[in-house]
């Protein structure tokens, strides 16, 4: 199995703050793994990392052996400009607040990086936007702006804009935190679509029971160190650590 | 008064059209000052934006009179020599970016932190990401304020007559100078001022409804 995403020895402070603390981690190609833990613990920025849409200072981040942040690992040289954007433009990212272009309609916001970044023709970029949209079930919404989409819609939206790209690797960021309950089910099927096609995510979400079912390997994050990890039937069935066990107590109170 | 003013009219054409290329100048030559400053300071390292903070905030406590006389007077003392037309002009520039900088580091910081965020994550540069997904969305926020900013500037292109360039406010004193009648000539000159900014607020208002309706 090849590694798509490696990460070693992860470092990342903000100011006197150590948000991750050495974080070592590999994603295979077609691989789903969800991160779970309290808010706090640098599940998100760990993600945000990846991208480099956080700078971090210590460790590696590489993207099928490229290292994203800096020209090689460890060399704190940075990339330019436009050879960090063309790293990210493989590297898919879908957020919590969704993030879409409120001024471009649904069909523009999938087009927009496939014009500019992949430099796609108008016509073909629009196609493809098109296919992607109806894919996650919004062939009638095309051309409709964010502001007029449900918040189900709107994500469905973004997953499109990320996976139009054709990315390496996908980064889910609690893509169903900010939804009401009825919708957050629309979003998971698009997901779970995508992980049974082999999409190779990298997925930061408090919903157990997708982690459960559609997740190949789970990773508890705790005070910015990985704490458990293994694969969901073992790490949510079986806790080894009393945090975990708290952790996921907490979380079943919550959706019960 | 109204036979005073149109006796007038013929006298005042060239200068019209010259207070027309002052205000056009500096409203152009602001406008792309300012944006290039305004995201610099935005986006830029402390080294940069320090600098251009320092320039926005020194050039709007100074008034614009003394802007004007001291690029007039102290340009040709540094050995760079400047009709009046091009010193008055490079005056109210510089006086005018220092606002434009201000209202585009506004609209820009009014922009939500995601927006950037997503167009990075689409492999978007830096250049593409203001084009395509920041100025577009701030455009919005910046036209209602620049738009008064563009009024004020044809009011202050008014004070190029005081360097000798014959504008509109010149040309009417000219004509003072013969009729010695001032009351018509500066309600006449008051009308035309009133005039081109009344037509820069209805054009204002359009744009604004225009891009508040492609924006929801």
């Amino acid at each position: 199995m090849s590694i798509v995403l490696s990460v070693r020895g992860l470092k990342k402070r903000f100011g006197s703050t150590t948000v991750l603390d050495g974080i070592d981690l590999d994603v295979a190609r077609g691989e789903v793994l969800v991160v779970i833990g309290a808010s706090g613990s640098g599940k998100t920025t760990l993600l945000r990392c990846v991208n480099a849409l956080v700078p971090y200072e210590e460790g590696s981040v590489t993207l099928e052996g490229t290292e994203v942040y800096y020209t090689a690992p460890n060399s704190g040289v940075r990339r330019g400009d436009r050879q960090l954007a063309r790293i990210r433009g493989d590297i898919g990212m879908v957020f919590q607040l969704f993030n879409l272009f409120p001024h471009l309609s649904a069909l523009q916001n999938v087009a927009l990086g496939l014009k500019v970044t992949r430099g796609l023709p108008k016509a073909e970029a629009q196609a493809r936007a098109e296919h992607w949209l109806t894919r996650v079930g919004l062939s009638d919404r095309m051309h409709h702006l964010p502001a007029a989409l449900s918040g189900g819609q709107q994500q469905r939206v973004g997953i499109a804009r990320a996976v139009a790209m054709d990315p390496k690797l996908l980064l889910l960021d609690e893509i169903t935190s900010a939804l009401d309950p009825e919708l957050v089910g629309e979003v998971l099927d698009v997901v779970r679509g995508l992980a049974k096609e082999g999409m190779t995510m990298l997925m930061v979400t408090h919903e157990m029971q997708f982690a459960r079912d559609a997740g190949h390997r789970v990773v508890f994050m705790d005070a910015g160190r990985i704490a458990e990890a293994g694969a969901p039937r073992d790490v949510l069935g079986n806790p080894q650590s009393e945090r975990l066990r708290k952790f996921l107590r907490r979380i079943e109170l919550r959706t019960e | 008064m109204i036979d005073a003013m149109i006796y007038a009219l013929p006298f005042l054409g060239e200068g019209f059209l010259t207070t027309l290329a002052v205000s056009g100048l500096v409203v152009a030559g602001s406008l792309v000052l300012g944006l290039v400053l305004g995201v610099a300071l935005t986006f830029g390292p402390a080294a940069i934006g320090w600098p251009i903070r320092a320039f926005a905030d020194t050039i709007r406590a100074i008034p614009l009179i003394v802007l004007i006389f001291t690029v007039y007077y102290g340009l040709p003392a540094m050995r760079v020599n400047l009709s009046p037309f091009w010193a008055a002009v490079a005056a109210l520039i510089a006086f005018k970016a220092g606002h434009v900088i201000e209202i585009v580091r506004g609209a820009v910081q009014s922009i939500h932190p995601g927006q950037m965020e997503a167009a990075k994550s689409i492999g978007l540069t830096f250049v593409e990401r203001l084009r395509y997904v920041i100025l577009p969305q701030a455009v919005r926020r910046f036209l209602p304020p620049w738009i008064n900013s563009v009024t004020d500037s044809v009011k202050g292109s008014a004070l190029v007559s005081l360097v000798g360039v014959i504008d509109l406010m010149m040309a009417i004193q000219q004509v003072i100078g013969r009729t010695y009648e001032p009351m018509p000539l500066y309600v006449l000159g008051a009308l035309i001022y009133i005039a081109v900014n009344a037509a820069l607020s209805v054009t204002s208002r359009r744009l604004e409804a225009r891009f508040a309706a492609t924006v929801a």
